[in-house]
C-alpha cells in the first residue's frame, strides 16, 4: 500500500491572495478575474517552459510511437481519504497512458467549476495536482477553466487528456491474449470506491480505510523492461471494478475467464465493509491496481517483480485465460462452487437488510 | 475475518455435503424464505453443489420485491413533489414502478438520497427545516426497529417535516400463505436468520404444529446454509417435524427485547398486499395512530390510480416457489436487471436477479 505520510495537503504552498474566497461566474468569463485566478494560481503552481508560454496550445517534439489517452474526473466527494479529485486526475490519464505500455509526457488540464467552489479548495486540489505530476514526471502543458452556475455542476469536474511515449517493447492489445495465459492482479482490491463511500453523504462510516490512487507508469515500465512482449494485455480496474476489466477481456478478446475467489487479495477491512455494505468487492472501483494478462512462462517472476514493488506488495495470481466458454468470465468460489461473474448492470446500489 | 471466514470454510461445507448426500433418499424441496439467503446460496455456487434430490426453492423474503406497486408510485410521486427529499434504501430506486422508478425520478430532478439508516433522515429532517423528508420505510421485520426508531426520534425533537411511507412486512404470514397455496410444493422452511434474530422463534411453532412442516431457523453463510439445509433433511427423511435454530450465534428464543418493544410502541399489525402475491390478512406493520403525524400516507393523503402489473411477469409464482427464474418466457430477454420487469430482477436478493448474475450456468455446459 502507497505511503499515506505523502499526502499532499501539507506540502500545498501558503495560498496566494485572491479577490474572493471562493469561485464565482466572473472567474470563467475570460476577464480579470480569470487572469488573475490563472496569473496567481494555475500557472505559478504547475509551471514549466511549455506552460510559461500561455499559448492557446502547446508545441513540442516526441520521438517514436506515442499513445495519446483522455478522461474526465467527476468524483463526489471532491476530498476522499487518502485524496482528491486533481490526484485522480493526474494518475488517472497517467494509467491509461502506461496500461498501453507507454510513459505519460504532456497532459492538457481542463477544469469545470461550479460557483462557490471555495478558493481554498481549488488551491489545495491544484497543488495535488502539482505534486501528482512531479510524481509520475508528467508536465500539464495546456488547459481551461470553465465556471458554471450554481446547481450545474458538482463542485468540480476535471479533463485531463495525455500524451505518452510508447515503451520499445510494448505489444499491448486485445487481440494477443491467448488461452494458457495467466492473469495477475497488482494489489489489495476495492479500497478506492470503500473509501469513498465511507464519506458519501447519507452512508458515512468510520474506516482508516483510504484511496489507493497512485501513478502505475514506473511500475508498469519496470515489467516492461523485463517481460517486454511477454506481457499481453494490461488493464486499470478502475470504475466497475476487477470484474468489469475481466468481463471486458473475456468479451472484447473472445476468450474465457477463470478465476479464483480465494486468490483475489483484500484488505480486511475492505471485506468488512463490503460486508456491511452489500456490496460485492470485484466491483468496487479501483484507482491503483491493474490486471496484467501474461505469457505463462514469465507469470511466477512477474509476480516476484511486482511485490518487490512499491505499487504490487500483494500481487497476486488470480486466474486463467481458457478456450471454453468464451465471452464469460467464470469464478470458483472459495467453498467449491462456482458461478458467472457478469458485467454490472448500472451502479451497485447497496442493499436494505 | 472473525465470525465469517469460519462459515465459509470448503473442509467444513465438503463435510455437511458429503452428509447431505448419504443421507437424502427421495427428492425433497426446500424454501429459503429470506432473499440475503437465496444471494447467498447462488452467489457461493451452493445449488450447483447440492444433490439433485434437493430442490430449492427461492421465498418471498425480499422486501424490495414484494413491495406492491402503488407504494413505489407514491414514492414516486412524492419524490416529485416541490420541497420533498426523498430517501430510501439503495435498492429500492431501480424496482419499476408504474411509470417510473426513483432512480428515473431522480435523473428528472427529483431530491432522491439514498441512506443506510432512517436516523440519517432525521438528521436531514433537522437541517432542512423547509423541508419535507419522507423516508421509504420498506422491509420485514428487521428494518422495523431501526425505522420505528427514527419515528420516536423525530417524535422527541417535534420535528414536523419528518414521515415514513412504510411498506413493511411480517414473514410468518407470508409462509403460511405459501403453504395454504394449492399450489404449494414446499414441503420444509429455512426461516430467516436476521429476522428471528429481531422477532425470537415463539411465532413459529404455531407454524410448525399447524401444518406438520419442519422449519429451521437459518444463516446467510455457506456453512450456516448447508448446516440448515442438513438440518432440515435429516427430520423430512426421519418423518419429523420440529423447529429448530441453526443460527445459535444470533438467535435467541425471546428475540430482540428492547428492538421488539421500539416496533410495539410505533406499529401495529395490519393487513398488507404483496406484490405478486396479493393481499395477506395481518402480514404488515402500519404506523400507529399516536404517531400519524409521522405517517405520509396519512400526512400526504395521496390518491393514486391503482396501476396494472405487467402481465409479463410472474413473480407472484416465483415468490412462492411454484416456478424457478429460468422458467420465465422473460427471463433475461425482455426482463434483465438494466430494464427489470419484475422486482425480484432488481435487488441482489431477488431470485431472478441473483439467477442472472451469478448462474448462467447454460452458457457455462
Amino acid at each position: 500500500m502507497k505511503d499515506i505520510s505523502r499526502i499532499k495537503m501539507g506540502l500545498s504552498c501558503p495560498m496566494p491572495k485572491f479577490d474572493f474566497d471562493s469561485i464565482n461566474l466572473g472567474h470563467g468569463s475570460g476577464g480579470v478575474l480569470t487572469h488573475n485566478l490563472l496569473n496567481s494560481g494555475v500557472f505559478d503552481v504547475l509551471q514549466n517552459d511549455l506552460l510559461n508560454k500561455k499559448h492557446d496550445g502547446a508545441i513540442f517534439e516526441l520521438e517514436g510511437k506515442l499513445a495519446f489517452s483522455t478522461d474526465s474526473y467527476v468524483v463526489n466527494p471532491v476530498f476522499f481519504p487518502g485524496g482528491n479529485i486533481g490526484e485522480l486526475a493526474v494518475n488517472g490519464t497517467v494509467n491509461d497512458l502506461a496500461m498501453c505500455g507507454a510513459m505519460a509526457r504532456y497532459l492538457s488540464l481542463s477544469f469545470i467549476i461550479e460557483e462557490g467552489l471555495p478558493m481554498e479548495e481549488f488551491w489545495n486540489i491544484l497543488n495535488s495536482i502539482k505534486y501528482c505530476c512531479d510524481n509520475a514526471g508528467v508536465q500539464v502543458v495546456t488547459g481551461d477553466t470553465k465556471v458554471v452556475e450554481k446547481g450545474k455542476g458538482d463542485k468540480l469536474f476535471i479533463n485531463t487528456s495525455g500524451i505518452g511515449t510508447l515503451h520499445k517493447k510494448a505489444s499491448i492489445s486485445f487481440d494477443r491474449i491467448a488461452p494458457g495465459d495467466v492473469i495477475i492482479i497488482s494489489g489489495n482490491i476495492a479500497n478506492h470506491g470503500i473509501a469513498i463511500m465511507s464519506k458519501r453523504s447519507g452512508l458515512e462510516f468510520e474506516t482508516d480505510i483510504v484511496s489507493d490512487t497512485t501513478n502505475l507508469n514506473f511500475t508498469v515500465q519496470k515489467l516492461l523492461n523485463v517481460f517486454g512482449e511477454q506481457i499481453h494485455f494490461l488493464r486499470d480496474a478502475t470504475r466497475g471494478g476487477v470484474a468489469s476489466v475481466l468481463n471486458e477481456i473475456a468479451k472484447d478478446g473472445g476468450m474465457g475467464i477463470e478465476i479464483a475467489e480465494k486468490a483475489i487479495p483484500v484488505a480486511e477491512q475492505v471485506n468488512g465493509a463490503c460486508e456491511m455494505l452489500g456490496l460485492d468487492p470485484l466491483y468496487v472501483a479501483n484507482e491503483g491496481v491493474f490486471i496484467a494478462v501474461v505469457d505463462a512462462s514469465v507469470a511466477n517472476d512477474l509476480v516476484v517483480l511486482l511485490r518487490n514493488d512499491e505499487n504490487g506488495s500483494n500481487a497476486a495470481l488470480i486466474g486463467i485465460v481458457t478456450n471454453d466458454h468464451r465471452g464469460q468470465v467464470i469464478l470458483q468460489c472459495a467453498i467449491g462452487g462456482k458461478r458467472v461473474v457478469n458485467m454490472l448492470p448500472g451502479e451497485q446500489l447497496p442493499r436494505i437488510c | 475475518m472473525k465470525y465469517l471466514s469460519e462459515y465459509r470454510d470448503a473442509a467444513i461445507v465438503e463435510k455437511y455435503l458429503d452428509e447431505i448426500r448419504k443421507l437424502v433418499t427421495k427428492p425433497w424441496t426446500i424454501m429459503e424464505v429470506c432473499g440475503g439467503q437465496t444471494h447467498s446460496l447462488v452467489k457461493n455456487g451452493i445449488l450447483s453443489l447440492l444433490p439433485e434430490y434437493v430442490r430449492m426453492v427461492h421465498g418471498p423474503g425480499c422486501p424490495v420485491c414484494v413491495t406492491p406497486l402503488h407504494l413505489i408510485d407514491k414514492a414516486v410521486y412524492l419524490a416529485e413533489m416541490e420541497g420533498v427529499i426523498l430517501c430510501s434504501y439503495g435498492d429500492m430506486l431501480r424496482v419499476p414502478g408504474s411509470k417510473k422508478s426513483l432512480l428515473e425520478a431522480k435523473a428528472a430532478g427529483a431530491d432522491v438520497r439514498i441512506l443506510y439508516s432512517p436516523l440519517e433522515a432525521v438528521k436531514i429532517a433537522k437541517d432542512n427545516p423547509g423541508k419535507e423528508i419522507v423516508f421509504f420505510a420498506v422491509g420485514f421485520e428487521t428494518t422495523a426497529p431501526a425505522n420505528a426508531l427514527s419515528v420516536l426520534h423525530a417524535y422527541r425533537e417535534d420535528l414536523k417535516n419528518y414521515s415514513i411511507l412504510t411498506s413493511h412486512v411480517l414473514v410468518p404470514p407470508a409462509m403460511e400463505a405459501i403453504v395454504d397455496d394449492e399450489m404449494n410444493v414446499v414441503q420444509g422452511f429455512l426461516a430467516a436468520g436476521h429476522v428471528c434474530t429481531i422477532m425470537g422463534m415463539d411465532e413459529y411453532y404455531p407454524l410448525v404444529k399447524k401444518y406438520k412442516l419442519p422449519i429451521v431457523v437459518t444463516g446467510f453463510e455457506p456453512v450456516d446454509l448447508l448446516q440448515g439445509i442438513l438440518m432440515l433433511l435429516k427430520q423430512l427423511e426421519n418423518g419429523e417435524c420440529r423447529l429448530e435454530n441453526q443460527y445459535t450465534r444470533f438467535v435467541k428464543a425471546e428475540g430482540n427485547l428492547d428492538a421488539k418493544k421500539i416496533i410495539q410502541e410505533v406499529f401495529e399489525i395490519a393487513d398488507r398486499e404483496w406484490r405478486g402475491i396479493g393481499n395477506i390478512p395481518f402480514s404488515g406493520y402500519e404506523v400507529k395512530n399516536e404517531y400519524a403525524t409521522f405517517d405520509a400516507n396519512k400526512k400526504f393523503n395521496i390518491r393514486l390510480d391503482k396501476a396494472e402489473e405487467s402481465k409479463e411477469c410472474i413473480a407472484g409464482e416465483i415468490l412462492r416457489g411454484i416456478k424457478k427464474p429460468f422458467e420465465c418466457p422473460q427471463f433475461g430477454k425482455g426482463c434483465t436487471p438494466i430494464k427489470p420487469i419484475g422486482a425480484p430482477m432488481v435487488s441482489s436478493e431477488g431470485a431472478c436477479a441473483a439467477y442472472y448474475h451469478f448462474s448462467n450456468m447454460e452458457a457455462m455446459a
